[in-house]
């Protein structure tokens, strides 16, 4: 049974597979998200996937600010993704609303609305500060396992990949 | 030996279930990565689709009330067990105790995990998976004449429809011209790139898979790998008089198996990774249009040679 768990625990922290959610970026950070999966940076290395489908992922990655019309949008596809699961907050956007901050059309940040797991700030943040919190992101699940509610929240930052 | 022993040993174990469930992971291992290495990337870790399959036994599914979700959970279940019972069929050992008509039992075999895709993409309930299955259904139609035309044609050539006789037989014109038909439709019946449109994943999220999570979602990833070692096992067979050469050694017939089945994979993955999607109409019309002349050539050839010469 331990041994079980120990090999469950070695396969999620080394196979994240990704959902990207646009919450109504400015699709900045989208493009740097596909930069960390293009060969430059060759994501697929670490086992990261992006998934068509939202059941299939175990980590949702969330840029853009929340804004009123993705709030219902992005809860539905938080309860799309299937257990063990973590959320990644890509940009300055979804940690604070960055520059559209008490904009009327907005309904964020995002941990208003989910519980944010691991935040990657910058405008846009770099490829390998991306990968580092799809990695971070990828270790809490392995330490959680199934039955752990409550989030522990990291910040990841390019400084701490290694060169 | 007792036949029942025999074939339930060729189904578990070789070439059957303990074989080809680590040889599925190493083969869907061998088309990430090579597609990696041609768009300069370092690829996946060799264990990774061993990890991917852990990961997704330890996931909770939706819930799915009612025999509607029976028969959803039914599917990939079925898949991973044709597919099993197509590879343990392939005739690898020597003396493996095959039966006259285990080709088409063969041919049933493969063709049954497509139509549980085709099924669960329409029992989901999901637009993306009713879409998914549409096209797999138009494509199946298309690529299946060809495929079983080029085998008809093989084994109206050799004259009987058992795969030991086949795997034995002297290479000619026409079973060249069979494999290579066959090698045409393998793209299409492992949905790799020219022909991925089933699950074209950014355009309709993942087809029929859209709406399975976790473990369910882990039998799928197993059923299709399995078809990757029955498909190339299939075509190792038939390229390979020289497992019947070598049938004095059990050992190296199963090696050259194997070297063979790797050397298609590469080959599919290379052409994957070398072609974009093409439409459905497009993938249709290359199977009805381009290559049925072939296949229809290379079976009246095969009639011909079979009853005037």
């Amino acid at each position: 049974m331990n041994l079980w768990k120990r090999l469950m625990c070695t396969a999620r922290r080394k196979s994240p597979w990704l959902f990207h959610m646009n919450s109504g970026s400015c699709n900045g950070c989208d493009i740097e998200i596909i930069a960390a999966l293009s060969p430059r940076y060759d994501a697929e290395q670490l086992g990261v996937l992006l998934q068509g489908s939202p059941r299939h992922a175990d980590i949702l990655v969330v840029t853009g600010p929340v804004t009123n019309k993705a709030v219902n949008a992005v809860k539905t596809v938080y309860d799309q993704v299937c257990g063990p699961k973590a959320v990644v907050a890509i940009g300055s956007c979804p940690a604070t609303t960055n520059v559209f901050i008490d904009s009327r059309t907005l309904d964020g940040p995002l941990d208003k609305h989910l519980p944010v797991d691991v935040y990657v700030p910058g405008c846009p943040p770099r490829p390998d500060a991306i990968i580092a919190g799809v990695v971070k992101a990828a270790v809490l699940l392995a330490e959680r396992g199934s039955d752990a509610p409550q989030p522990t929240v990291a910040i990841a930052t390019a400084e701490e990949v290694q060169p | 030996m007792n036949p029942m022993l025999t074939a339930l040993a060729r189904l578990l174990i070789f070439p059957g279930l303990l074989f080809a469930v680590p040889a599925a992971w190493f083969f869907l291992w061998v088309e990430r990565k090579a597609v990696a290495r041609m768009q300069e990337r370092v690829g996946p870790p060799f264990m990774q689709p061993f990890w991917d399959f852990t990961k997704l036994l330890g996931k909770s599914t939706p819930p799915r009330p009612g025999i509607a979700g029976f028969i959803m959970r039914a599917w990939p279940l079925i898949a991973v067990g044709s597919a099993a019972g197509a590879v343990g069929l392939l005739p690898v050992l020597p003396l493996s105790g095959g039966f006259e008509g285990d080709l088409i039992l063969l041919l049933a075999l493969l063709e049954l995990p497509s139509i549980c895709i085709i099924a669960a993409g329409f029992s989901s309930r999901s637009i993306f998976g009713e879409i998914g299955s549409a096209r797999e259904a138009a494509l199946s139609v298309s690529y299946n004449i060809v495929f079983l035309l080029a085998i008809v044609s093989i084994a109206a050539s050799q004259h009987t429809f058992r795969l030991e006789a086949l795997a034995a037989m002297h290479p000619s014109f026409l079973t060249v011209l069979g494999i290579i038909a066959i090698l045409i439709c393998l793209p299409a019946k492992l949905h790799i790139n020219p022909f991925s449109l089933p699950n074209a994943e950014q355009e309709i999220y993942s087809g029929p898979m859209t709406e399975y999570a976790g473990p369910e979602l882990a039998m799928w990833e197993l059923a299709h790998g399995l078809e990757w070692v029955a498909a190339t096992g299939l075509v190792a067979t038939l390229v390979a008089p020289h497992i019947a050469l070598a049938w004095g050694t059990s050992l190296l017939a199963g090696g050259i198996f194997v070297v063979l089945s790797v050397a298609v994979v590469l080959l599919l993955s290379v052409l994957a990774a070398a072609t974009a999607r093409l439409a459905i109409d497009s993938s249709v019309r290359f199977y009805w249009q381009c290559t049925l002349i072939f296949a229809v050539l290379a079976i009246s050839s095969a009639l011909f040679v079979r009853f005037w010469l």
